[in-house]
């Protein structure tokens, strides 16, 4: 099979697996160590999603008043709902400050405070001690436009590096050992058709997360958990896939964002009373408590009967009693969406906005410097040698069962440059290049081949829309047995229609009907971890909210869900501790013991 | 704006009339540029039919609908939807613009004209190839570049400093500008053109950076600045409502104030 196609060679020390945030910053990383490295994207680097992120990135710089990274990892773990891990969420407290000035060194045209120092803004679930309040200002931002700042910056800065970048190359699947190490990636050059191999000492993912697997999210067309896929179907796990975090404030209609740092500049959510419900249920943080409370909040109101619209169906967010010199400066971005994507001058109306998927918590398990997972090779902790995750695709974990708001651009550069620090340790500089293990390849092309040439009956997407409405239907903000249950049953049937997808476009040069194809088949495996994961789950821990199970139980559930789903789709899970011993005794240990989360 | 002529060589034939779809009573026509690099025929147009019931109200909705519904070999790029990454830069209705942030209802009455950035080399339908325009990003050199010792913490900036980056550094590099640019069709291997020379500026009038004369010294050249003849097509189609030809005028200033000096 493979000798069917002409496959072009590349050797490298590590290969980096997409250009957002994360991957840039680890592909900086590794050439500045002076490793041979490769960039593979399927987009020209600054189109990658992280250029959408608008409010902000988290650090306790203390630039606007008194902040500590104690606070920031408080915030985090109870933002986490007590799941994630708190070696990997006191690493990313400790080192954001230095990340966020670097990022500043390298350019970033952050907004400025009266000083010239960084502007920093109020964010959901960002207190001053220890949760007791009030709200903390440590999100920096550009504006409203902090990825788009960010991206461009780490773009121009690798240029300056010899990195080499291969762009709108789309990878398809690991190439793995017989004993389980991976040596590479295969890829696909869109503009000419070519199948590349990357033959690589360590490979790092950075593809990003899968808010396609739903019919709305705030996510790009691209967001289709490429990376979650191509570990899926080397046999490896994923974890807490069951955590997918609705942002509140998705537009009503187009899903696109209207950024959390609305509520930290003073924007205020109301229903069809006129009510600003959150100060009944988050007396304290109100609009700006964690996303996964106001999100649920809202979807309450609307059941209750108190939307606004003519169906009922969302809820107005309010910026109207703003400045409007302030609105211009700090929320220009959003001002110009609402106007194109709700019709909206927010300076005098509401923006209607309904909670819309927008991240994934869940990914490729990891530790703390970002070396992927594989309980199978003994025990909780082993590596995989070969391969690590950064960014939304690893789950390493510092969001747990919530992310909180900012908290991703921070593990972007944070995890990324460990990624690197920890590459410059374990890769074996005299060693070669591993050779290639044929079978392996062979897989790789046989199911390239076969979705080329598939000639079934459902073309690509129809069989995408079935998936996003089974996600959106029964793996929403509030989930049941029965929900679940149903999920996991239509999941399963649409996976067993894969067989008999159609794709009409046969040429190999800019085929996106293939593209779009090889990206289902990746969401699928996200799309059905996910809601297995969910339906085993019996309990309520941050965005995983059920109605049958209302409270979190710590003795039963404190623990990583991991899963593996075969070429049959059948999805097989177990789960692993969460690590409770956090990196030193800088922070209280009885601060971050598991307690009610109240707002 | 005057309308934009694609290269002679590539003005396309009629193509193929799609069916409409059934029962839909609410059409909106397309007509869109296809080329299949397989074939190298000549490219032609297509003409598609889009049930607007049935569809969002932008441009790129109405494409999407299509490679959805009826025919999913067109093709795009497309990312983000909102208008922030910079992909679906295609000339629409005559103009260069993002598909995505551009509603229907914007474009004049009969069918949407749908069309790659003029004067680019396309690879398929509506993706052209830009390998040069990003080459000649690279060639500014667009990252901080500082002598003096780096700072612990952040270096300072007031917010009148900061403010003289707004209206640059929101470019999201689709290119509309450049490829509406009369000076760079004509000279597109040698003048930098608009979004280039807007980069450029961003970073010379950055008052952390302090590269100024170097950035200065190296667009000093008769054709990487000095042929924009303030047509100014390139304010005219940003979609971001940035003005890469204020920039342009603003480093030529820059170039004779140094002299004077
Ligand atoms: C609208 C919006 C606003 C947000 N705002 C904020 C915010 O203010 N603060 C915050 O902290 N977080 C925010 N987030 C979250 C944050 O932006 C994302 O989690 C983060 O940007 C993800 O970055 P990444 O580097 O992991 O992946 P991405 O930026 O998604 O990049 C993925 C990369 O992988 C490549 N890739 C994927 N698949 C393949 C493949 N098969 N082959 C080759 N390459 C591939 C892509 O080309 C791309 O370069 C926001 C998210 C959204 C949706
Ligand atoms: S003003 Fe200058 S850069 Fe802009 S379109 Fe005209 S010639 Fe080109
Ligand atoms: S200046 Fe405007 S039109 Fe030109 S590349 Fe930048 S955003 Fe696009
Ligand atoms: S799809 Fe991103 S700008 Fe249009």
């Amino acid at each position: 099979m493979a000798s069917a196609y002409q496959i072009i060679d590349h050797a490298y020390d590590v290969v980096v697996v997409g250009a957002g945030g994360a991957g840039l910053r680890a592909t900086l990383g590794m050439a500045e160590q002076g490793f041979k490295t490769a960039c593979v994207t399927k987009v020209f680097p600054t189109r990658s999603h992280t250029v959408a992120a608008q409010g902000g990135i988290a650090a306790s710089l203390s630039n606007m008043g008194p902040d500590s990274w104690q606070w920031h990892m408080y915030d985090t773990v109870k933002g986490s709902d007590w799941l994630g891990d708190n070696d990997a969420m006191e690493y990313l407290a400790r080192e954001a400050p230095q990340a966020v000035y670097e990022l500043e060194h390298y350019g970033v045209p952050f907004s400025r405070t009266e000083e010239g120092k960084i502007y920093q803004r109020p964010f959901g679930g960002h207190m001053q001690n220890y949760g007791d309040g009030p709200p903390v200002q440590r999100t920096c931002a550009a504006a409203d436009r902090t990825g788009h700042a960010i991206l461009h910056t780490l773009y121009g800065q690798s240029l300056r590096h010899n990195a080499e970048f291969f762009v709108e190359y789309f990878a398809l699947d690991l190439l793995m050992s017989d004993d389980g190490k991976c040596e590479g990636i295969i890829a696909w050059k869109l503009d000419d058709g070519t199948i590349h191999r990357f033959r690589a000492k360590m490979v790092v993912l950075a593809t990003g997360g899968y808010g396609r697997a739903y019919f709305s999210a705030t996510s790009a067309h691209t967001c289709t958990g490429d990376g979650n896929g191509m570990v899926a179907r080397a046999g490896l796990p994923l974890q807490d896939m069951e955590f997918v975090q609705f942002h509140p404030t998705g537009i009503y209609g187009s899903g696109c964002l209207i950024t959390e740092g609305a509520r930290g500049e003073g924007g205020y959510l109301v229903n069809s009373e006129g009510e600003r419900f959150m100060e009944r249920y988050a007396p304290n943080a109100k609009d700006l408590a964690s996303r996964d409370v106001v999100s649920r909040c809202m979807t309450m109101e609307i059941r209750e009967g108190r939307g606004v619209g003519a169906k009922g169906d969302h809820i107005f967010l309010h910026l109207d009693h703003l400045d409007p010199a302030v609105l211009h400066e700090r929320l220009p971005g959003i001002s110009e969406s609402a106007k194109i994507f709700a019709g909206v001058d927010l300076t005098r109306d509401p923006i209607p906005v309904i909670p819309t998927v927008h991240y994934n918590m869940g990914g490729i398990p990891t530790n703390y410097f970002g070396e992927a997972l594989d309980p199978s090779r003994g025990g909780p902790d082993a590596t995989v040698p070969g391969l690590m995750a950064v960014g939304e695709a690893g789950c390493a974990s510092v969001h747990g069962a919530n992310r909180l708001g900012s908290n991703s651009l921070i593990d972007l550069v944070v995890f990324g440059r460990a990624a690197a620090i920890r590459a410059g340790e374990i890769i074996d500089r005299t060693a070669p290049v591993p050779e290639v293990n044929a079978a392996s390849e062979d897989k790789i092309m046989s199911r390239f081949d076969r979705l080329r040439n598939a000639n079934g009956a459902i073309p690509t997407a129809k069989l995408r829309d079935k998936m996003q409405n089974a996600m959106q239907d029964d793996a929403a903000v509030f989930r049941t047995q029965e929900t679940l249950e149903n999920g996991c049953k239509r999941v399963s049937e649409i996976w067993g229609e894969l067989g008999d997808v159609k794709v009409f476009d046969r040429s190999l040069i800019w085929n996106s009907d293939l593209v779009e194809t090889l990206e289902l088949e990746n969401l699928m495996a996200n799309a059905i971890t996910t809601v297995y994961s969910a339906e085993a789950r019996k309990e309520s821990r941050g965005a995983h909210a059920r109605e049958d199970f209302v409270d979190r139980d710590d003795t039963n559930w404190r623990k990583h869900t991991l899963s593996w789903v075969n070429d049959a789709g059948e999805v097989t899970l177990d789960y692993r501790p969460v690590h409770v011993d956090p990196l030193s005794d800088g922070i209280d240990l009885a601060k971050i013991a598991p307690k009610a989360r109240v707002y | 704006m005057a309308e934009l002529v694609l290269d002679k060589r590539s003005r396309p034939k009629a193509g193929k009339t799609w069916p409409k779809p059934e029962g839909a009573t609410n059409l909106r026509e397309y007509q869109v540029y296809r080329y299949d690099p397989d074939t190298q025929e000549n490219p032609r147009i297509d003409t598609y039919f889009v049930d607007l019931d049935d569809c969002g109200p932008m441009i790129l909705d109405g494409l999407l609908w299509i490679k959805n519904n009826i025919d999913p070999t067109l093709t795009l790029r497309r990312s983000c939807r909102e208008g922030i990454c910079g992909s679906c830069a295609m000339n629409i209705d005559g103009a260069n613009t993002l598909a995505c942030t551009k509603g229907m209802d914007e474009v004049s009455k009969g069918a949407v004209k749908v069309y790659p950035l003029p004067h680019m080399p396309v690879v398929k339908d509506l993706v052209p190839d830009l390998s040069t325009f990003y080459e000649q990003h690279k060639s500014v050199q667009p990252w901080l570049q500082t002598k003096s010792p780096t700072p612990d913490t952040e270096w300072l900036q007031s917010r009148e400093d900061r403010a003289k980056l707004d209206g640059l550094y929101e470019c999201i590099l689709c290119a509309c500008c450049s490829t509406s640019c009369p000076s760079y069709w004509w000279n597109g291997e040698k003048y930098l053109g608009p979004a280039v020379l807007l980069q450029a500026y961003r970073w010379l009038i950055d008052s952390r950076d302090e590269a100024t004369s170097e950035r200065l010294d190296d667009l000093e050249d008769p054709f990487k600045l000095y042929r924009c003849h303030t047509i100014m097509n390139c304010a005219k189609v940003c979609p971001k409502g940035l003005n890469p030809a204020k920039a342009i005028a603003e480093i030529k200033k820059m170039m004779i104030e140094r002299k004077v000096a």
